[in-house]
Formats: structure tokens, sequence, C-alpha cells
């Protein structure tokens, strides 16, 4: 996708990425996630992707010359993430940190206090009700942003 | 694209039965993966390939401009409203097991209500987002006209 | 190199990051620009799930039958963050219509250099 000039195209890997990142996902027991990624990545974003080109006008980006300076740049960051990667826990570790504070409560007690076996949707709208009720309103701000935006000129 | 008779026929076959599994999604959440998020897009997408199929007209008729920004101002007060039924009823902000005399069953509830409040922004956030990119006119001049 | 297998997903994760980092800053094509920055949000989604899960493990659905199941915190986490993601992307494309529509143009020099011209 880097290296592709053709809009149209990236714009359809894009799509075909989305729908790997959702494949990968369910292989990770990642189910919700999966599908909220399936239906918002490949889905919502390349109708705006597509309808932001036809509003644009846009075919072509146009040839990069000599970009050295981001690419080294970005092997840089490569290469400080990937040692500092190296102190991470390993893969499917049960005694990482990440599986030991608060989420055993959840496990244990999050059918029985709220009545819904689905974890994720208890903890999302029960136990991090507050984070959700923020995501909404983004949401919502996202919708009246580009109303704001794209209003004028209705088409004849 | 209305011309196509398969298209045609197509969309008017599968738009109830994407909008039923929308409603699946949304309230088989307990269970299975789902909830307000992905029912809200996949509702949206229903009403997104009729209006691709059948034109924007057909599209605004089947959800009319006033609806979607009804439903997407709608659903976060829903979702606040629930928050401020907690209040009202002796708890904090969003806490629902006051909202029924079993706790178990009012967390229920609460979390029924909040999805729903979920579905509705989101549905008419994605609708909208649509409809103000492709019924924008593309003018090459950059002269605006009167808000 | 099996000693440094169990650190694969990472470097799978740092790989997307860096690409969707190296188009964010070497393309001057504002559309590729947004792209880019999709592909990074959807690398911080691997890296939040990645380590949750458990082999042999399960999804976190609880059903009698299975006792071990991957961690559901991190998935609540990447689904506000998926849709944030979308929000953000669907704000910039209105904006880069917007931009289009005044420079005539939205590539990133030509931009800058329409406003250099103008004497902003």
């Amino acid at each position: 996708m880097a290296l592709q000039r053709d809009l149209f195209s990236v714009v359809v890997l894009f799509a075909i990425y989305s729908f790997l990142m959702a494949t990968v996902l369910v292989a990770l027991d990642a189910v919700d996630v999966a599908m909220t990624e399936a239906a918002v990545g490949a889905g919502a974003s390349t109708v705006l992707l597509l309808g932001a080109l036809h509003l644009t006008g846009a075919r072509e980006a146009k040839r990069m010359e000599r970009p050295l300076v981001p690419l080294a740049l970005s092997i840089v960051v490569a290469a400080v993430l990937g040692w500092g990667s190296l102190g991470l826990p390993a893969f499917s570790d049960p005694g990482a940190p990440i599986h030991t504070h608060v989420v055993p409560r959840y496990l244990n007690d999050g059918p029985r206090e709220t009545g819904v076996p689905n974890i994720v949707a208890a903890v999302l709208a029960s136990y991090r009700g507050y984070d959700t009720l923020g995501e909404t309103v983004v949401v919502f701000a996202a919708g009246a942003g580009v109303i704001a935006l794209l209003r004028r000129r209705k088409r004849r | 694209m209305k011309d196509d008779i398969i298209l045609r026929v197509v969309a008017k076959l599968l738009l109830p039965f994407m909008l039923l599994f929308a409603l699946y999604v949304q309230f088989h959440a307990d269970f299975g993966p789902g909830g307000g998020f992905q029912a809200g897009v996949i509702a949206a997408a229903a009403v997104i390939f009729y209006s691709l199929i059948f034109g924007l007209r057909a599209g605004e008729r089947l959800a009319p401009p006033w609806i979607v920004e009804a439903m997407l101002a709608g659903g976060v007060l829903v979702y606040a409203g629930v928050g401020v039924a907690g209040l009202l009823l002796g708890g904090n902000y969003l806490d629902y097991f006051v909202l029924h005399a079993d706790p178990a069953a009012g967390q229920h509830r609460g979390i029924f209500w909040v999805e729903i409040g979920v579905l509705l922004t989101v549905a008419g956030a994605m609708l909208k987002l649509y409809t103000m990119f492709a019924g924008r006119d593309r003018n090459e001049d950059g002269e605006e006209e009167g808000a | 190199m099996s000693a440094l297998a169990p650190h694969f997903s990472y470097w799978v994760t740092l790989f997307l990051m860096v690409a969707g980092l190296y188009i964010l800053i070497a393309r001057g094509n504002l559309v590729k620009k947004l792209i880019g920055l999709a592909v990074l949000q959807s690398s911080v989604y691997l890296l939040y799930i990645a380590p949750g899960k458990l082999l042999g493990g399960t999804a976190p659905i609880v059903a009698a039958g299975f006792s071990t199941y991957s961690n559901p915190l991190p998935h609540v986490l990447i689904l506000t963050a998926i849709v944030v993601g979308v929000a953000t992307l669907a704000l910039g494309l209105a904006i880069t219509v917007r931009i289009r529509e005044a420079y005539g143009s939205i590539e990133e020099d030509e931009i800058l250099e329409r406003d250099r011209a103008e004497g902003r």
C-alpha cells in the first residue's frame, strides 16, 4: 500500500487488509472485536474513503522523490521498539500482569453480578460504562462535525 | 444502478434480512459476540446498500434526514438518561443495580437500554456520514453558497 | 531462533506499526496519509489483543465446558478504539474534501506552495 500510486487500488487493498485483520482477530479469540473490525474497518471505512475519493476527484498520488529521511526514521523507530519488545512477556503467558489484576474478578463474578454470559458485553456496558458513554459521544461528535463541514451545496 | 434488474431484485430481497440480522446481533449480545456497535453498523450498511442501488432520493425516502439526525442525538440522550435514572432512583450516576428490585435484573435492564442507545447513535452516524459524502456536489470553482 | 519465537507477535505488530508510520510521514497525498494512520491504528489493536490470548483458551463468553478464557479487558478497550478510529477517519476525510475545494489539490507540497505564494 505504501508503494501503490493509484488511489482506488490503495482503498481496495485497505479493505482486504481490514478483512485479513478481522480473521487474525478471530484466531486470537477476539470475536467481538473481529466483528466490529470487519463491519467498521472493511465496511464503513471503505465507503467513506470511496466517497472522499469521488469528491476530491483524485486518481493518483504524486511520485515521491528520495524519501530517505522518513525511511531512516522508520528504521530507527523499528529498531528501538524491537529492542524494547524483548522485555515484554512471552506470548500466551498465564502469569503475565495482564491476566492477574482485575480480570479474574470479571471472569468469575461477571455472569453472576450482571446476568450476562458475554463478558465483553458485560464489561463494556456495565463495569466500564463511562468509557462507552464517552465513545458514544465521540461518534455523535464525528457525525455532527461532518454535518458542519459538509452541509452546504446540496445536489440539485 | 437501478436499471440492472438483478441488483434491484437482490437489494429488495436482502434488505429486510440485513435489518433483521442487525437486530439479532443487537439482542443476542448476551450470549454471543455482538452489541450496539456492530448492530448499528450493520443496520446502517443495509440502508446504505439500498441507497447505493436505488439512488440517494430513494434512500432518503426510506430514512428521512430528520429521523437520522434525531437518532444520532437521541442515542446519546438515551445513554445519559439511563445514568440519570440511576441517580433518581437512589444510586450514583450510571448505577444499574437500583433499576430493579433484584440487582442482577437491574444490571440486565441497564445493559439493555444502554446498548439501544449505542445502536441508535452508531446507526444514525454511519448513515449520516454516507449521505453527507454522497450528497455533496463536486464543483471545481470552490465557491460557497449560503449556509 | 526458537528463543526469539515467544516475541513473534510483537514483531508483526511492530512491522505494521512502522509501515503505517512510514506511509503517514513519507507520502504527501492526504488520503494516503489517512490510510497510513488507519494501518497504524490497526497495529495498535494487535498490540493490545495478542498478549491477551491464552493458548487453549476460548472467546470470553462464559459457557459450560470451558474453563480457560482469553482476556476480555483488551477486547473492550479495542472495541472503543476501533469506533473512535473510524470517527477520526470520517472527520479527516471531510476536512480533506474541504481542503480540496479551497486549494484545488490534496498533495501536501502543492498546498504548502499555494500558502507560501499567497504570503500567509
